[in-house]
């Protein structure tokens, strides 16, 4: 087994390292205290190819690596979660089902565009009533002779009011179960579609996250992403692959939030000496510092399965649900290593504390992730 | 357009430190890049590329690890890339370095090259010049800005102490560039992704046209008898006052210390 990074991994390592502490860190506080959407950030990452990292280069990829991918995730998001997850929901959620269900002409279609940045994609399969439970999927998709007509309402949208490339749920055949949920490529403008206010949140509030409202709107026919009556499965197998983002993003989050606590406890003095030579700090921080790691190799090691073909499922939701929970606790006890300075916003470790929270939430709770995880140990 | 490129590996010295006994740098753990003022040079080589077309070769005198440092520039953007590395350079000052590199160019077929204004661990700015010297070029020093004018020739701004002075270069010559005229580019993804595929040469010295004895140690006149860190300046105070009351406090300031 190797765990080393390989050469040009190492080579990328160092160009998103570089990317992310001069482009994305000074931008990280106003992008979470005006709740902006970090567009020229998306712009520089399109040019630089960050935003088609695991596209093939015949679609107008990098042809990287999913490896690959999941650095570019950590690194920003430990620097500015919301970037990360900007990148993450564009690349796992929307052009990954194009890539691994779409036709010859839907990749040729919308894959360059999305992997160049000039077209930001997202997802949309949570409902109001349809949350962990996403087989209750309310909205409908009929089909009217030469295209689709879909009806209904999806919350929660990461990068909704920049997207220009949906990924949608609808219900086909209401009485089939998650056998009649369809996937469907929603392009912004398209008649009938439109996006909501955005979401008042708790953290990564740059992300952009509104409704979309479907009212009678027409989808062509060709739209249809895999086969009629495949979209849970679809939907299922995208987050499958989104969970290796936001376990990086959550990994991203802790080293980020590491990396503050050691800078800040080694200059804060008290009691004539700096609070890191304490060892009620030191031996926090140790096994702090050891949960991150080995997140760290739940993640990596998901990505290679992934990248080589290996059903991976299993080792996403434990991925996710560690480096989440780990990410959690980091940051949690990175705000109490501050003490008073970390509770107030001059200081990033009570923005990562905020953002973090979500990737306990998004992508399939931790309690989403346990019945993954045990549903493979129990079959 | 054919542009040699002059680039060096150098610890980053932000993260050096100076060992208190013996006055040497401590380069154990330290992370090695790109020499920024070089990497300023390959920024304004790749921009006359991206604008008329040009093929840009770097070339570097090291040791096998300075490999890495090649793929980056062929990741961002340049063409070809070739290691000067033999025992025989060992111990090169930048009298026989220049020298060495000046062999390295003339095997090479060039109408431009661009060196870094000087390299941040040895701080000598004195490789580009020499190169020039070797190779009986033109050079042109400090500089921020370079164009290519219609009539082929190049319009310069070289960037003094307390001045800008603006030159036409006619026909080959060396430029030596200033980093914080020239932000570098980002290596691309794609260019990341190819740069293992390409070739990074390494030449030894019997490859290039050079006299042995003028090599290495033996070539280099330069001895260093002790090096010791600066003393570091305390950090200065700063007033946001209008012109009238800035008089006033640097008078007072001045009067307090018995200057004035």
């Amino acid at each position: 087994m190797d765990f080393s990074y390989s050469k040009t991994e190492q080579l990328f390592l160092q160009m998103i390292r570089e990317f992310a502490e001069k482009e994305v860190k000074p931008l990280a506080a106003e992008v979470d205290e005006q709740e902006r959407f970090p567009l020229e950030t998306v712009e520089k990452m399109g040019k630089l190819g960050i935003m088609g990292i695991p596209v093939p280069k015949e679609y107008g990829g990098a042809g990287g690596t999913v490896q690959m991918y999941i650095m570019a995730v950590e690194e920003l998001s430990r620097v500015c979660a919301t970037t990360g997850v900007v990148l993450s929901a564009h690349t796992s959620l929307c052009m990954a089902p194009i890539m691994e269900h779409g036709t010859e002409e839907q990749k040729m279609k919308y894959l360059p565009k999305l992997a160049s940045g000039e077209w930001i994609g997202a997802f949309g399969l949570t409902e109001p009533n349809a949350g962990t439970d996403a087989a209750m999927q309310q909205t409908m998709a009929v089909d009217a002779g030469d295209k689709w007509i879909l009806n209904g309402t999806k919350i929660f949208i990461t990068n909704a009011s920049y997207a220009n490339v949906f990924i949608v749920m609808a219900m086909t055949d209401k009485s089939k179960g998650t056998k009649g949920i369809s996937a469907f490529i929603v392009e912004k403008g398209m008649p009938g579609f439109s996006i909501g206010k955005p979401e008042m949140k708790m953290g990564i509030r740059g992300s952009a996250t509104c409704e979309l409202i479907f009212e009678n709107c027409e989808v062509p026919k060709e739209n249809l992403l895999g086969a009629e009556g495949k979209g849970f499965g679809i939907a299922m197998k995208t987050l499958d692959g989104g969970r290796i983002g936001i376990a990086s993003q959550a990994l991203g989050i802790a080293q980020g939030a590491m990396d503050e606590t050691v800078r800040y406890t080694k200059e804060r003095k008290q009691f004539g000496r700096a609070i890191a030579k304490f060892q009620n700090t030191q031996f926090q921080m140790a096994d702090l510092k050891t949960k991150v790691e080995a997140a760290r190799l739940l993640v990596r090691s998901a990505a290679w399965k992934k990248d080589n073909g290996i059903p991976y499922s299993a080792d996403a939701a434990m991925a996710k649900l560690f480096a989440a929970e780990t990410a959690m606790e980091v940051t949690t006890k990175a705000v109490q290593f501050h003490g008073g300075y970390g509770y107030t916003r001059e200081y990033p470790v009570d923005r990562m504390m905020r953002d973090d929270k979500i990737t306990e939430i998004y992508e399939g709770t931790s309690e989403v992730q346990r019945m993954v995880i045990a549903g493979h140990l129990f079959k | 357009m054919n542009i040699i490129v002059c680039v060096k590996q150098v610890p980053d010295t932000t993260e050096i430190k100076i060992d208190p006994v013996k006055g040497t740098l401590i380069r154990d753990g330290v992370p090695s890049i790109m020499n920024p003022d070089d990497k300023g040079g390959l920024e304004l080589a790749l921009r006359l590329k991206d604008a008329h077309g040009a093929h840009v070769t770097v070339i570097s005198m090291g040791p096998p690890q300075a490999d890495v440092m090649l793929r980056e520039a062929l990741a961002m953007g340049a063409d070809r890339a070739i290691l000067l590395s033999d025992r025989k350079f060992a111990g090169a000052d930048t009298l026989a370095t220049s020298y060495a590199l000046s062999g390295l160019c003339r095997t090479l077929d060039y109408d431009l090259i661009i060196a870094g204004r000087q390299a941040i661990d040895g701080d000598t700015a004195q490789v580009g010049p020499e190169l020039a010297e070797h190779l009986g070029l033109p050079q042109i020093t400090y500089v921020a800005d370079a164009k290519l004018l219609e009539n082929g020739n190049l319009l310069i701004h070289k960037e003094n102490e307390d001045s800008v002075q603006v030159l036409e270069a006619e026909g080959k010559c060396l430029l030596t560039v200033l980093a914080s005229a020239f932000d570098a580019r980002y290596m691309s993804v794609s260019g990341i992704m190819e740069a293992y595929n390409k070739e990074v040469e390494v030449w030894s010295a019997d490859k290039i046209d050079v006299e042995e004895g003028k090599l290495g140690l033996s070539g280099s006149p330069t001895k260093v008898f002790r090096s010791f860190p600066k003393a570091m300046k305390e950090p200065g105070e700063v007033h946001e006052v209008t012109p009238e009351e800035a008089v006033e406090l640097i008078v007072n300031k001045l009067k307090e210390k018995h200057i004035i």
